[in-house]
């Protein structure tokens, strides 16, 4: 009875696709819609999903499953010595999409590089006006002031000057803000005076080729024959987007999709006792975190936050949260994989005398009452975020501090947590290209504690110190030795409880293969079928 | 001529029985008012007397007792006789507690639009040229925006929390009360006995509070029992829709919600909460249709 | 007849302002605007902050906002939404379909199943069935409907396996949206098996936003049909010996269905309220769900415009409802 129409619905497919025998449908639950299709202008993961890892390249990208930089448009590249200077020698070989909107009559050029650069960074472009929210992405990793100048010097070669050196460039050009799109569409476009089509109907040089957007119910893509790496084997592949993660569970047990993301941690062992699912997991680049706001009352003293540290049943928490061994205990500000990551910072033993002790030296009075801020939905990185609060209110409770919880909507949290309006607020953090930099200066740092990202409004000057020249230096080892110590600092202050150190997981069925799950939290389909 | 005393003291039968003894004799007839009203009574001495009848408290996490299954099932355990929830706590207990807070919530919103519908409405009522086609019109616009919608937003204004709950779902259904009470005075003022109370000289607060709000009371203390129980529902989908009042406090619909994650694995941690609303609401209900019934038969076919 | 017509319309205009005035203050006063929502976590740079507000318009005094959005709306102009830069109508034109054909299919359920159930229980009043359809439908009064669909999925499409989970067609259907009403696509694209599941994943959907309209047209139903059926033309009809199935639905129906059609109308905001939870609980891609992440996002253009064209519409039905009762009841044209 099931199966009926679903067998009828794959010859179907086949038979629209007019393809031929070998390829097979991929459908993927996916988590929400992407909020268009031009991964330079949004920040989301589901929108690089849906649109950079699917449809578009970048000069390199990430070898599957790590964080190693591998060539993509560029075949290779030079740096100079003083480590301004980047030289990308392109592939001669990309074709991009060919669609009933767009057919190209070139292959990539550095041209395209350029306009996708220039658009960015040059006020002067055409289109830097044209995305009404800026480029967020490009501005927010400090692009603006990085990027001197990007220029051609023949049709394959583009050269980059930066102002100062910085370790981590190489994975910034890895990721989705900077997808290649291309001039001569977007000059056709302009032309047209039909711009919005970028976002709408986006052409790229990525493994899959868009056919159709259903706002809330699918994003259906067909192989790109002439993918530089070779077609895809998964075709067509569809994107069923099913907010709600039971209902992604569901309708995987009932091969309504092929790959489920974002299962729920709790689901995890009747996925794996299920014969026809299988589970893929990796210790991603992500920590869950409480801040603790160290310009309020009592939260400024070291020793409170140290109490408060002690008196949190960390592990408990965290297996109720994620389930046995689905989570790391987290000791600092990112999880082991990164560099310079000090393994010598311990979780304290939960200790509630000593924190009453500390919390009576630092005359707080017993009943004192602090906010935790928490969202009112779970995401990766905190699963459950009421149920967490509830936890620690009831832990906290214990040595008399009295935690009233404010659960709010996403948008105001954001909003009253920037403005300082918590004593602690509960947060994550996910890796954007597995630089340490990327989780410390933007969660860390003195100017994000004047601007408020920094929830913790933690400004150390020796903590500073050391993460501005580590992020001068080139030499790895030597990097790691500096951000050892910056994180010797964060753990005898203890501006954060860091709380866990999640794993990621993806559930399918057990006949697809070829799915590499990636520690940067990004999905790529473009080796994945079903077998 | 006889004097009043004397036939009192004759004969009972004659007398016109008093508004209680009719109503009570009108609204016990109806089996299912009755059963109702019961099921409240059970429901507001457990309110009331909560912290009593409670078996545990409602916050303590038993954290050795996650998610243990009702008392009669396998696994179950006799001191937590319906079980506990994603935290350990006891569901009963939870359940004895939310029943406070859904109280409060529909009887605070009750009175919180009843009093300004009310008065709104008799306002519109009695200046019909320019204030009350003004007041309508208002709450024609409230009227036409989905109502959830409008609460969603009012929450998300005020941000969540128990009292701006019980604000956003007052809002929300102030238009009813004030059509309702402009329909029924509109009705009344062209009665005789208006006209001879204006031409006996009666101003306008005593006319509008004396005279006409009292003829106008039935259809609206129906109202009030029916808008009790939507502003439990509205409370719990609110909860549901993650706006609700702030944990660990037990709310019927937020509890809804945290165990929605738990619905495969244990079902009481769904099945109960919602029972429990549809429940109360129920009796709400059947009670209100009872007091329909009994105050005023005229109103027996409106929905 | 025109002149209660016109004057009616002249009401509306009113109405409608007031309805622009309340969308465009109420989501103004959400905390947190759009560009910092869509950056998240991330860091916001001021500047850049304040170009974006620039380039949205949003830097400028509220008076004049609202004026910028009245004019556009009086050219037709819906704006764009400031997340997907994509028009609110073409948006909204894409979901509403799919909630107006859960609503329709609500309604149908539930009109059926209804009118059914309140004149068998007229006719055979005080009877067993009579307090049957009276204690189901006051229970579906009563009824969470969030917790309903959940119970029923729980049941019905994870227990059994006879209904899909949620969504509103098998993905491996490729149908091409040209009405945006699945089941009239899929018989479009000439695929009866895609419409047979069409119609399999709107059953349950459909089910549970129909309970409360299903009580309420019962409830209404029988109390009409009884009032009807006490009329002088009803005993008339049977004394000239018409047969009792003829009396009942032809002479006696069609008189008490003016009062249900009347709180049918009035249903049709309660109904896009609970489609707002029914969508959510079934991922059904409606306008429910939008404009709920819309206020979430902050999408203002979204939030006022899709408001808006609710409320158009919840005004227009209530405009027609009204119309079609004061040609039905002479009494009441003349009043007021």
């Amino acid at each position: 009875m099931k199966m009926l129409p679903l067998q009828a619905a794959m010859t179907a497919a086949l038979l629209s696709v007019a393809l031929g025998i070998s390829a097979k449908p991929l459908v993927v639950c996916t988590e929400a819609s992407p909020e268009g299709f031009d991964p330079v202008v949004y920040v989301t993961a589901v929108t690089a999903d849906a649109a950079a890892e699917t449809m578009f390249n970048r000069l390199v990208d990430f070898k599957p499953g790590t964080t190693e930089i591998r060539p993509a448009l560029a075949k290779s590249w030079d740096i100079s010595e003083d480590g301004l200077t980047y030289t990308f020698h392109l592939r001669d070989d990309v074709k991009f999409h060919t669609t009933d909107y767009f057919k190209p009559t070139r292959n990539l050029n550095a041209d395209d590089v350029l306009w996708s650069f220039q658009r960015q960074l040059d006020p002067k472009h055409p289109w830097h006006d044209k995305s009404t929210t800026g480029f967020p992405y490009f501005e927010s990793m400090g692009f603006k002031e990085l990027l001197k100048s990007v220029e051609k010097t023949d049709d394959h070669t583009v050269v980059f000057t930066l102002t100062r050196p910085e370790a981590p460039f190489l994975a910034d050009v890895a990721m989705p803000f900077t997808a290649i799109h291309s001039a001569e569409y977007a000059d056709k476009l302009l032309a047209a005076n039909k711009t919005g089509e970028l976002n709408s109907k986006p052409i790229g040089t990525g493994p899959f080729i868009f056919t159709r957007y259903q706002k809330d119910a699918q994003v259906r893509f067909k192989a790109n024959p002439e993918y530089f790496r070779g077609k895809p084997p998964a075709d067509p592949l569809i994107l069923a987007i099913a907010v709600d993660n039971n209902v992604r569970l569901q309708k995987l047990k009932a091969n309504e999709c092929q790959i489920a993301l974002y299962p729920k941690p709790d689901d995890l062992p009747s996925i794996k006792a299920d014969p026809n699912l299988k589970v893929s997991e990796l210790a991603a680049m992500t920590t869950a975190y409480t801040a603790m706001n160290t310009t309020r009352k009592y939260m400024s003293d070291a020793r409170v936050r140290h109490a408060i540290n002690i008196a949190f049943d960390k592990q408990g928490y965290n297996q109720s949260l994620y389930g046995k061994g689905n989570a790391i205990d987290a000791t600092g500000p990112y999880p082991p994989t990164l560099l310079g990551f000090n393994d010598k910072l311990q979780n304290p033993a939960r200790d509630l005398d000593k924190a009453r002790a500390l919390l009576k030296e630092a005359g707080v009075p017993e009943g004192t009452e602090f906010t935790l801020f928490t969202r009112n939905g779970g995401g990766p990185t905190n699963p459950n975020p009421m149920l967490g609060a509830q936890r620690m209110q009831a832990d906290l409770a214990q040595i008399g501090l009295k935690v009233n919880i404010k659960v709010m909507e996403w948008g105001e949290m954001l909003k009253r947590a920037k403005a300082g309006e918590h004593d602690m607020v509960s947060a994550g953090w996910a890796g954007d290209n597995g630089d340490p930099d990327n989780f410390l200066t933007p969660n860390l740092s003195c100017d994000a504690a004047k601007n408020g990202e920094n929830y913790a409004r933690w400004c150390n000057e020796e903590f500073q110190g050391l993460i501005d020249k580590a992020r001068a230096v080139a030499e790895p080892a030597e990097r790691a030795a500096l951000y050892e110590q910056a994180l010797d600092v964060f753990d005898k202050d203890q501006p954060w409880i860091p709380m866990a150190y999640p794993k990621m997981f993806t559930a399918m069925r057990k006949n697809v293969e070829g799915y590499t799950q990636s520690p940067l939290t990004n999905n790529n389909f473009a080796t994945t079928q079903v077998k | 001529m006889t004097t009043p005393t004397q036939v009192s003291a004759v004969d009972q039968s004659l007398l016109y029985p008093s508004p209680y003894k009719e109503f009570w004799q009108a609204f016990s007839k109806n089996k299912g008012a009755v059963a109702g009203l019961l099921f409240m009574l059970l429901i507001v001495f457990c309110a009331i007397f909560a912290p009593w009848v409670a078996p545990h408290n409602p916050s303590e996490q038993y954290r050795d007792f996650l998610l243990t299954p009702p008392s009669w099932l396998e696994g179950g355990q006799i001191q937590f006789l319906l079980g506990t929830d994603e935290l350990g706590r006891d569901l009963l207990s939870r359940l004895i507690q939310g029943s406070r807070l859904s109280l409060l919530i529909g009887l605070s919103s009750v009175v919180m639009s009843l009093i300004p519908g009310i008065l709104l409405g008799l306002f519109a009522g009695f200046f019909p040229r320019l204030l009350g086609p003004t007041i309508m019109r208002l709450m024609d616009i409230m009227l036409a925006l989905p109502s959830l919608l409008l609460a969603v937003a009012i929450v998300a204004i005020l941000g969540p929390g128990l009292i701006n709950t019980v604000i956003a779902i007052a809002i929300v259904s102030l238009p009813s009360y004030v059509r309702l009470t402009r329909a029924a005075v509109m009705g009344e003022l062209n009665r005789d006995y208006v006209t001879a109370a204006r031409l006996a000289g009666a101003g306008l607060p005593r006319l509008m509070f004396v005279t006409v709000l009292p003829n106008c009371m039935a259809p609206l203390i129906v109202q009030a029992t029916l808008s009790f129980s939507s502003a439990i529902l509205d409370a719990a989908a609110l909860g549901f829709l993650g706006l609700g009042v702030q944990p660990p406090t037990p709310e019927w619909g937020t509890m809804l919600a945290s165990a929605r994650d738990y619905i495969e694995r244990a079902w009481w941690v769904v099945s109960l909460p919602g029972l429990t609303i549809l429940l109360s609401v129920l009796a709400i209900n059947l009670m209100g249709d009872g007091l329909r019934d009994a105050l005023d038969p005229k109103l027996k076919n409106a929905a | 007849m025109f002149s209660f017509i016109a004057r009616r319309l002249g009401l509306l205009i009113p109405t409608f302002f007031g309805i622009t005035l309340l969308t465009f203050a109420l989501i103004r006063m959400i905390p947190g605007d759009p560009v910092e929502v869509m950056m998240g976590e991330r860091r916001v740079d001021p500047e850049m902050h304040a170009q974006a507000m620039e380039r949205l318009g949003l830097n400028k005094p509220l008076y004049a906002q609202y004026l910028d959005y009245v004019g556009k709306l009086a050219q037709g102009d819906l704006g764009e939404s400031l997340r997907t830069r994509t028009s609110v109508w073409t948006e909204f034109s894409a979901l509403f379909p799919a909630t107006l054909e859960l609503s329709m299919a609500a309604l149908l359920f539930a009109g059926i199943l209804g009118l059914l159930a309140g004149v068998i229980a007229a006719l055979k009043r005080g009877s067993l069935f009579d307090h049957g359809v009276m204690g189901i439908s006051l229970a579906g009064y009563s009824m969470p409907i969030f917790w309903w669909g959940l119970i029923l999925i729980m049941f019905f499409s994870v227990s059994l396996g006879w209904t899909p989970v949620s969504g509103r067609i098998d993905l491996l259907y490729d149908i091409e949206p040209r009405t945006g009403f699945m089941l009239i696509d899929t018989l479009l694209a000439d695929e009866p098996d895609a419409f047979w599941d069409a119609l399999h994943h709107l059953i349950l959907p459909a089910i549970v936003l129909g309970t409360i309209p299903l009580a309420v047209i019962a409830r209404m139903t029988r109390s009409s049909m009884l009032e009807v059926l006490r009329e002088d033309y009803i005993r008339t009809a049977k004394a000239k010996g018409l047969s009792p199935a003829r009396v009942v639905f032809v002479h006696g129906l069609r008189n008490a269905l003016i009062p249900v059609l009347t709180v049918v109308g009035l249903q049709v905001g309660t109904l896009l309220a609970g489609a707002v939870l029914t969508e959510t609980i079934f991922s059904w891609p409606g306008i429910g769900k939008w404009l709920i992440e819309a206020i979430g996002a902050r999408d203002y253009p979204v939030v006022q415009n899709g408001i808006l064209l609710i409320a158009c519409l919840v005004i227009l039905v209530n405009f027609v409802v009204d119309i079609l009762y004061g040609f039905a009841n002479p009494r009441i044209r003349h009043q007021r």
